[in-house]
């Protein structure tokens, strides 16, 4: 319920507060066993923001190893095609391992270190995440065990091997749907009983405190990047962003330092799946309510007594049913409006973009494409809007193939 | 005195260990968990940790996932979970303790369901994921309707937490004696004496120590350290062994339980 809170008086920075709250959001809801870690992990987090050489390593390393900065594309075949706004890309996909996911594993790569802790673990949907863990862990010669839904590990196949040829442990999950929020839970699992040597790098701006700030923290080269492209390009702010939102990482990298410049529209896209309808998606403000879910108090699909519903999405990435917590905070406050997109017009778009633009799009990342085009169609040429194409689709292609041949 | 100080007064006047058991609400079905209640009440069972089970019970171990699914694929609602603590209260004043997950308290209102808890006969409340940080809600509730909140202390606690946490609750301490999940385990922890004297300088409470007990010997060696010893995963173990005839598991679990409660005395 959005409050009549006005947003040109948004401060980013005052959340979350000290104890990890976005108003009535987040939190830290975990087991006792891991309150100490949690702690340790954002004293040591706060130092580190503040400290010139981590932020010079990390620099470094987004540059060297991740292929930063990502170039702002203009889309111009697919702005012709659908005869409304300028359409731009932010190319997140084009970084190594493929989609943004590696920005947040390599920050929190370099606090493993930092903290002494050998072992890193971490949950993956769509395997982007798992596949950049991989990568940092390898890297920097820490051990890594990935934790993976097994209906996850059958449709992202080709991220399994990535992770493996890398030398992460891929763990797979066979309880309830076998999918994100599983993994999430038998990363906690593994967390808990090996906290003392272990740090989990939880990929998305979900979780206890302080996961998600610091996740947001690190995907903010985004926006930054984005902010600074866009004033070059067009001497201008732009009048909309779109981002597919799971978590949310990407979405609220992108969005942050846009947030104080209200006449910018930010627009983050659900999966609608195959409909709005108790399991057939994955959007949570579509039917959700507020909950406790993996460390954060958020919209989360759940039935009447609390219990999780199960979700789809085509995309293992935004299959998932709570929704980052300063995501719901910034849709009280109007400042990030919410739509959806469903599967079937995420295969149309998907097909459109890669035959317009010679991009292939992640399917998540498509979410955002999907509503960007409808958006576009509606503006005037004048005006410009951004997409995050979070990750590149070339994980996606034999899942999509399969599904065309249907 | 409330059933839960009085279940620890008369173990410490009979000079043994109070025996907290576990079990699953509904696990495996509505039927049989009022008898495997019956018969755990019936087996010298100090306080019953009834579980309430949850869709995503990220603290347990495989065993007790299991035990969750089972309960909620045989139907298991909010609903039925307090039914199933009225029907308890028809035959036994054992103290009942919850052991939840906080959606599930939230879900519909913290004080509503705090409120139907203490009306169906229920004693206290464990918060799985719910750290004094957050318990604020929780504590009011509880208080204002005379339901004890319990909380966990873990290896990884610092002393300098251990006020906080003593300072929220109100029926006793659960020392969780490993890092890690619910489950049965080959060996006892070797640093329950230690833990016992860093709380037992921050809380008057009772403290009981859980995770990885399951043998005779587990509790003849915790009951000497700690005012309770909790069993789970090896009772929840007689259900799940014996499912191929639900007609088994009172039997099996009694026959667990008798040789477990043995083991409380000093």
């Amino acid at each position: 319920m959005p409050s009549a809170a006005d947003p040109s008086r948004l401060d980013r920075f005052t959340v979350p507060d000290a104890s990890g709250h976005f108003g009535r959001y987040g939190g830290v809801y975990v087991p006792e066993t891991l309150m100490t870690a949690l702690e340790e992990i954002a004293r040591v987090y706060e130092e580190a923001k503040k400290d010139p050489a981590f932020q010079n390593e990390l620099r470094r390393h987004l540059k060297e190893f991740a292929g930063r900065p990502t170039e702002l594309y203009f889309a111009e075949r697919l702005t012709k095609h659908i005869g409304g706004a300028k359409i731009y890309f932010k190319r997140e996909d084009l970084l190594h391992t493929g989609a943004h996911k590696i920005n947040n594993a390599l920050g929190q790569a370099l606090l493993a270190k930092r903290m002494g802790k050998p072992r890193v673990i971490a949950e993956t949907g769509a395997g982007q995440h798992g596949v950049a863990t991989a990568a940092v862990c390898a890297k920097f010669g820490l051990q890594c065990v990935v934790y993976m839904g097994a209906v996850d590990m059958e449709r992202q196949a080709l991220n399994v091997f990535r992770m493996r040829l890398m030398g992460a442990e891929v763990r797979g999950v066979e309880a309830g749907q076998r999918t994100l929020k599983e993994a999430i839970n038998e990363a906690m699992r593994d967390w808990v009983t090996n906290v003392r040597n272990t740090h989990y790098i939880l990929g998305s701006a979900l979780g206890a405190h302080p996961y998600p700030m610091m996740v947001r923290d690190f995907h903010r080269v985004i926006g930054q990047e984005t902010k600074e492209q866009i004033l070059a390009k067009e001497g201008r702010l732009p009048d909309e962003l779109v981002a597919c939102v799971g978590g949310g990482s990407n979405a609220i990298g992108f969005f942050f330092d846009f947030l104080e410049d209200t006449q910018v529209r930010l627009t983050g896209v659900e999966a609608g799946g195959r409909g709005i309808r108790r399991g057939d998606h994955a959007a949570r403000f579509e039917g959700g309510k507020l909950g406790v879910l993996q460390g954060a108090k958020t919209y989360i699909l759940q039935n009447e007594d609390g219990q999780i519903e199960l979700t789809h999405s085509v995309s293992a990435g935004l299959d998932y049913a709570a929704i980052g917590p300063e995501h719901a905070f910034y849709r009280d406050r109007n400042r990030i409006q919410f739509a959806y997109a469903c599967d079937d017009e995420v295969l149309d778009v998907f097909q459109l973009v890669s035959r317009t633009e010679g991009i292939i799009p992640a399917l998540e990342s498509t979410h955002a494409l999907v509503h960007a085009i409808k958006r576009a169609a509606e503006m005037r040429p004048d005006q410009i809007l951004i997409v995050n194409v979070s990750g590149r689709g070339d994980k996606d292609v034999q899942q999509v193939q399969k599904m065309l041949e249907k | 005195m409330d059933r839960i100080q009085e279940a620890f007064s008369r173990a410490h006047s009979e000079n043994r260990a109070c025996f907290v058991a576990y079990v699953c609400a509904g696990d495996p079905d509505f039927e049989t968990s009022v008898s495997v209640c019956r018969a755990l009440a019936e087996s010298g069972v100090d306080v019953l940790e009834l579980g309430v089970p949850f869709s995503d019970p990220l603290a347990d171990g495989l065993t007790n996932q299991l035990a969750a699914q089972r309960a909620l694929e045989s139907g298991m609602t909010a609903a039925r979970v307090f039914e199933l603590v009225r029907r308890i209260r028809q035959f036994s004043q054992v103290p009942i303790v919850f052991y939840t997950y906080y959606n599930l308290v939230f879900a519909n209102g913290v004080e509503a369901y705090v409120k139907q808890a203490k009306e169906a006969g229920v004693d206290g409340m464990l918060t799985l994921d719910l750290p004094p940080e957050e318990a604020g809600d929780v504590a009011a509730a509880c208080g204002k309707h005379g339901v004890k909140t319990v909380f966990i202390v873990a290896p990884t606690t610092p002393d300098s937490r251990l006020p906080k946490i003593a300072g929220q609750a109100t029926g006793f301490i659960y020392y969780v004696s490993r890092e890690g999940v619910t489950g049965v385990r080959d060996q006892v922890a070797g640093n329950i004496p230690e833990a016992m004297a860093r709380i037992k300088k921050a809380t008057t409470l009772p403290v009981v120590v859980g995770f990885g007990i399951s043998t005779r010997a587990h509790v003849a060696q915790v009951a000497a350290q700690a005012d309770g010893v909790v069993v789970g995963s090896a009772l929840v173990n007689c259900i799940r062994e014996n499912l191929a005839d639900r007609s088994r598991i009172p039997a099996a679990i009694a026959a667990k339980c008798g040789e477990l409660v043995a083991g409380t005395r000093r």
